[in-house]
């Protein structure tokens, strides 16, 4: 057993993120779990089916016949009061769609982890950020981990997140299918179950009961739907402060601290190249053998899609003078392909930079990105200059597609 | 009444306040009953979707000279007009008359 000075006693464990995130919802005390199997996810709730079959979780496990029942019938447990929890991937989330939408209508604090995975045809279940980002406007607070520790601390994070009074939004922890879902690496989990559900106690909020009986998702007219909508866009907005304090939250407990947007190498940088989920830890190598080479490179991660972490992009990426965003998505027909890079450049453009910003998609359908790529993107960058903005999107790596 | 004061989600807290949206306004055709040709079976008030169709303890002579010891009445104030009970009268006592506004 390890002690992190001054943090709660933390036990050392070799997991991969779909165990990482088992373990959380186990210790956040998670009463009703109701999922469809789907690769890369099933691991979570084979886990979680474990924990309750051992004692050492005390939940409801419902099998349903779909991704939609899974969802469904979780947003009526939690609308009766009970802390949730539904795991899946790829076609399951984009199967869950239109209850992705009632459950964020309805304002229920749901936690959902996503192990993502690239949508059919052609079949692939291999990682890239397609479902992710399909689902982007349904109203769900979006975290992407990097690292199974990451995944641990999001996931008790985002009941905090979801169950707070201002916010009641639900929560989507996203991570990269087998490249995390399966791959294991050493993280702290806390010794003592009971420490991480006092983290999150359980709070009064408006649910169904015989006793004082409520109404939820009935029809409403054009004389008041936009304005409970506007409740959504006000939430959501707010939810970026709940999230600081709940970062630091995390922080005092495990001492692990974690930002919207995380810097790396920044201070002296002129160039930057930013992307999310598992493929960070090879971008910050790359950047490393990019400085190396003399290069003032630095690398920064976009831990927050929803709400999108406006200023903190803009603070981060206000001293270069160019900036490679590589997304693992493809927004088709769109003016820049890479829903991040795309993102970005209104983060930008409401601040009033104007910095070449090069979008690239990578990564799709479970393709490498490598240390290799990233210097790759940064040296093809570097020689195409301005006339990256021409092209758009760059679609690394696709054979008989070249820049030069 | 801004977006803040709205129940979030736009929840209904308060129980049963459905009696206050009058439904009958959407009707196009109404439903009447021909006292004397019904026969209080009661089949209408089985079908009506809307549950709107009351029985009530006023007695009613037919033109016939028969007593019942009940009326039925419709709350047109909440009767959408869909004809249902029109058509499921067995003895045909219901007619669908156009409002006339
Ligand atoms: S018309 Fe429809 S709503 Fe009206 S009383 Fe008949 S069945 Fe009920
Ligand atoms: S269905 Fe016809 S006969 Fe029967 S109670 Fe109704 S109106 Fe009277």
């Amino acid at each position: 057993m390890q002690v992190l000075e001054g943090y709660v006693k933390q036990v050392r464990v070799m997991l991969n993120s779909n165990y990482a995130v088992a373990y959380a919802v186990r210790d956040v005390d998670v009463d009703v779990i109701a999922a469809y199997p789907i690769t890369p996810q099933t691991g979570v709730v084979e886990k979680l089916a474990e924990m309750i079959a051992n004692g050492e979780l005390d939940a409801e496990m419902i099998h349903v016949e779909s991704e939609h029942s899974a969802l469904s019938a979780i947003i009526g447990a939690s609308a009766a009061g009970a802390r949730v929890f539904t795991a899946t991937s790829s076609q399951g989330l984009e199967y869950m769609h239109e209850v992705l939408h009632i459950a964020s209508g309805m304002r229920l604090p749901l936690v959902m982890s996503v192990a993502t995975r690239a949508l059919s045809a052609p079949i692939n279940i291999w990682c890239d950020y397609s479902d992710l980002m399909n689902v982007r406007d349904s109203s769900w607070i979006t975290f992407i981990a990097s690292t199974a520790q990451e995944v641990y601390d999001t996931i008790v994070e985002a009941y905090m997140v979801a169950e707070d009074p201002r916010i009641l939004l639900p929560v989507i922890v996203a991570y990269d299918g087998f490249w995390m879902s399966h791959t294991y690496e050493p993280l702290y989990v806390a010794e003592d179950k009971s420490y991480v559900r006092t983290l999150v106690p359980r709070r009064d909020r408006v649910k169904l009961d015989p006793q004082k009986p409520v109404t939820m998702g009935a029809l409403v007219g054009p004389d008041w739907y936009y304005e409970i909508k506007y409740q959504q866009v006000a939430a959501m907005s707010e939810a970026y402060e709940a999230i600081r304090e709940y970062d630091r939250v995390i922080g005092r407990a495990f001492g692990r601290f974690y930002e919207p947007v995380e810097a790396y190498k920044m201070d002296d940088a002129e160039i930057a190249i930013l992307t999310y989920g598992g493929i960070y830890g090879s971008l910050v190598e790359a950047v490393d053998r990019l400085r190396g080479e003399g290069y003032k490179v630095g690398a920064i991660r976009l831990r927050l899609w929803r709400p999108f972490p406006v200023d903190d992009i803009v603070r981060v990426a206000r001293g270069v003078s160019k900036l490679l965003v590589v997304d693992r998505a493809i927004s088709y027909g769109a003016s820049i392909a890479g829903p991040v890079a795309l993102e970005v450049i209104a983060s930008l453009h409401r601040a009033g930079l104007d910095l070449d910003v090069v979008s690239y998609v990578a990564g799709i359908g479970g393709r490498p990105v490598t240390e290799s790529d990233f210097e790759g993107m940064f040296k093809l960058a570097l020689k195409l200059g301005r006339r990256a903005r021409e092209i758009g999107t760059i679609y690394w790596g696709v054979r008989g597609v070249s820049y030069d | 009444m801004s977006w803040r004061e709205l129940p979030i989600g736009g929840m209904i807290l308060e129980p049963g306040n459905s009696i206050a949206r009058r439904t009958g306004e959407w009707r196009v055709f109404r439903p009447v009953i021909d006292q004397d040709a019904c026969t209080r079976c009661l089949v209408c008030w089985m079908y009506c979707p809307d549950g709107v169709i009351r029985v009530v303890d006023t007695p009613y002579r037919t033109s016939k000279g028969r007593l019942w010891s009940f009326t039925l009445e419709i709350d047109y104030e909440h009767c959408k007009g869909c004809g249902i009970c029109a058509e499921e009268c067995p003895v045909n006592a219901i007619a669908m008359v156009e409002e006339v506004k």
